[in-house]
């Protein structure tokens, strides 16, 4: 194996551990949120995508990249937005009596 | 300035890149920082792809040295504004109860997208007699593709389930094991082949490799849907996830067949991710993961512990809105244990209307959330806090547990087999072990269901037969309107 491909691996290797560490810590409460982030975030194979669309030279690459960059894209955006439009609701509701400037700490 | 400095630049986007999903998810860890959370991780994400294209632009780049063909640029526009617009469309549109089939389909399209990605180098270098491919480029091609195909076609199967356009009960059919079996071994002879052929040890005809490839992608799609058919709609949560991870590492393999760092680092915490998160709900269920994908569980044909008819059928107590309305106006701590028939119903804003007028009232009013309450580990608390349920009332399972025997009255809507008793009591049902709710314990409990057919499960609760249940029959919705009017009235 060239040594290319075996840091390639080491990464691979260190990025799952730092994602076992990172992930175990989250609530339940915002698994689905959690999901739904992870979700959005293997979207990054959209730039696998350009780069293939970049190389394409022939009939099947173009077809090939163009599905590839549009099942990406809307894995990306449609995910990222779908998270923030879950998260939107874990806001804090606002203390019963609206004390001012007090409004993002509030509620234990 | 020359290449090199540019790639080393387009390198650092995409480590910021990575970086900034580590940070993300780790500012995912509470309510209160996950929003900001989600949105470094998008900064970082638009950065890298930014990145990507503009590099891809620059006459020199190694992928392409004429920099970016008219053709290629229009691929990557068109595409992206097409495939986006449809992702945005969908995540603005969707009701909050149809998140988990969404976030299925976002996971199928991500798993075909890496598998083209995967496959597409291959098919380049295969028809290209001057390139050499070396045996890791067959083996990562082939996972990528495989791991990719098998997420897209389980992930469609997911998601109509969830969205009830597949049968959400296990399907079986004769020779679906035979098949799922078959799809496997042609899988995993095809690997041998290709790895074989990159070796140099067989030599195959001219395009024979492209045709392999493509007999391994059309077995793993098969594999994909066989092995999601026979798996109940209750577990479609835990094979989303396990889905989700497969998809992770999908990229990642991509990753190492276009020699891309963060298309490897970004797949590897995803499918890190996935995996946690699978074995969590797994826990939760009290269901081994191979007990899951074994499947069939749910068929409503569990053999002795099935218990048909025979407990139902027997001394089951109706209450009326007025009656169920004055214990609850009445109580000093009531419990409110939501499910996926709240969920279904939309109630979740007539849920929190009586619970407000309860706490007015000077009722101590505390949500109970399973763990896999909704569709998905946390899918409740997401539902409650859209109807703007305040946060420190949701309570966990292990919270909660102990409050039960304090509690007045528990109100059930919506919820089954995390309340039925028999998980703890009954070693022949098949939810023995599970950890549930322990309503049964309250002094008195207020189910709002709408008939007395069981639930994912398939089996009877007996939480229904106790004496200290009295049952509302009624769909979620209008039986807490009802109740909202009637405890009004009180």
């Amino acid at each position: 194996m060239s040594p290319e491909l075996l840091s390639s691996l080491a990464i691979f290797l260190l990025a799952i551990l730092v994602g076992f560490e990172v992930i175990s810590k989250v609530p339940a409460t915002l698994h689905t949120p959690l999901m739904s982030g992870a979700n959005s975030i293997h979207g990054i194979v959209m730039v696998g995508a350009m780069l293939i669309a970049a190389a394409a030279d022939n009939p099947l690459s173009y077809v090939l990249a163009f599905v590839a960059m549009l099942f990406g894209a809307a894995n990306v955006v449609g995910g990222y937005v779908v998270t923030d439009r879950m998260l939107q609701m874990f806001r804090r509701r606002e203390p019963p009596k609206p004390a001012a400037g007090d409004n993002e700490g509030a509620g234990k | 300035m020359d290449e090199a400095t540019i790639y080393t630049l387009v390198f650092l986007a995409w480590l910021t890149g990575a970086a900034t999903f580590v940070i993300g998810l780790h500012l995912m860890n509470s309510p209160a920082t996950a929003r900001s959370g989600n949105r470094i991780s998008a900064a970082g994400m638009t950065l890298a792809v930014l990145a990507t294209f503009l590099w891809l632009f620059t006459p020199g780049n190694p992928i392409h040295p004429g920099g970016l063909s008219p053709i290629a640029i229009g691929i990557i526009v068109v595409g992206f504004v097409i495939g986006g617009g449809i992702g945005l469309w969908m995540a603005r549109t969707v009701a909050m109860t149809a998140i988990p089939q969404l976030v299925s389909l976002f996971n199928a399209v991500g798993g075909g997208a890496a598998a083209l990605v995967a496959m597409d180098d291959y098919i380049r270098i295969a028809s290209d007699n001057s390139a050499e491919l070396s045996i890791s480029t067959a083996v990562f091609v082939v996972l990528g593709a495989v791991i990719g195909c098998v997420t897209f076609s389980g992930s469609l199967v997911a998601a109509g389930k969830l969205q009830g356009w597949v049968p959400g009960q296990p399907i079986q059919f004769p020779g679906n094991r035979l098949i799922t079996a078959l799809a496997a071994v042609v899988t995993a002879a095809g690997l041998v082949v290709l790895v074989l052929s990159a070796a140099g040890a067989i030599s195959l005809a001219a395009g024979a490799e492209i045709a392999v490839l493509l007999l391994i992608v059309a077995a793993a799609l098969i594999f994909g849907i066989t092995m999601v058919l026979p798996i109940g709609g209750a577990d479609m949560p835990v094979v989303i996830s396990l889905l989700n991870s497969f998809t992770g590492t999908a990229a990642a393999m991509a990753g190492f067949v276009i020699s891309n760092p963060v298309l490897i680092i970004s797949g590897a915490l995803v499918g890190a991710a996935g995996g946690i998160l699978t074995k969590l709900m797994a826990d939760a269920m009290n269901r081994s993961l191979t007990n899951i994908m074994v499947g069939g569980f749910g068929t409503g044909d569990n053999g002795p512990a099935g218990a048909t008819g025979a407990a139902t059928s027997g001394n089951v107590r109706e209450v009326s809105v007025d009656d169920a309305a004055i214990q609850l106006a009445y109580a000093q701590r009531v419990i409110i244990v939501p499910g996926y028939g709240l969920a279904v119903a939309q109630a979740q804003h007539a849920v929190r209307e009586l619970g407000d007028l309860l706490e007015s009232r000077g009722v101590d009013v505390a949500y109970a959330i399973h763990p896999v309450a909704g569709r998905m580990p946390g899918h409740m608390n997401v539902l409650l806090a859209e109807a703007n349920v305040p946060y420190p009332q949701l309570k966990e399972m292990d919270e909660i547990n102990s409050e039960f025997e304090r509690a007045d009255v528990a109100l059930v809507v919506g919820a089954n087999d995390v309340t039925n008793p028999a998980a703890r009591t009954n070693k022949q049902s098949p939810i023995y072990g599970m950890p549930i709710l322990n309503v049964d314990q309250a002094h008195s409990i207020i189910v709002i269901k709408r008939s007395m057919r069981p639930g994912y499960a398939g089996i009877d609760n007996e939480l229904y037969t106790n004496p200290k249940t009295g049952m509302l029959f009624a769909d979620a919705r209008e039986g807490l309107n009802e109740l909202v009017a009637a405890v009004k009235q009180v």
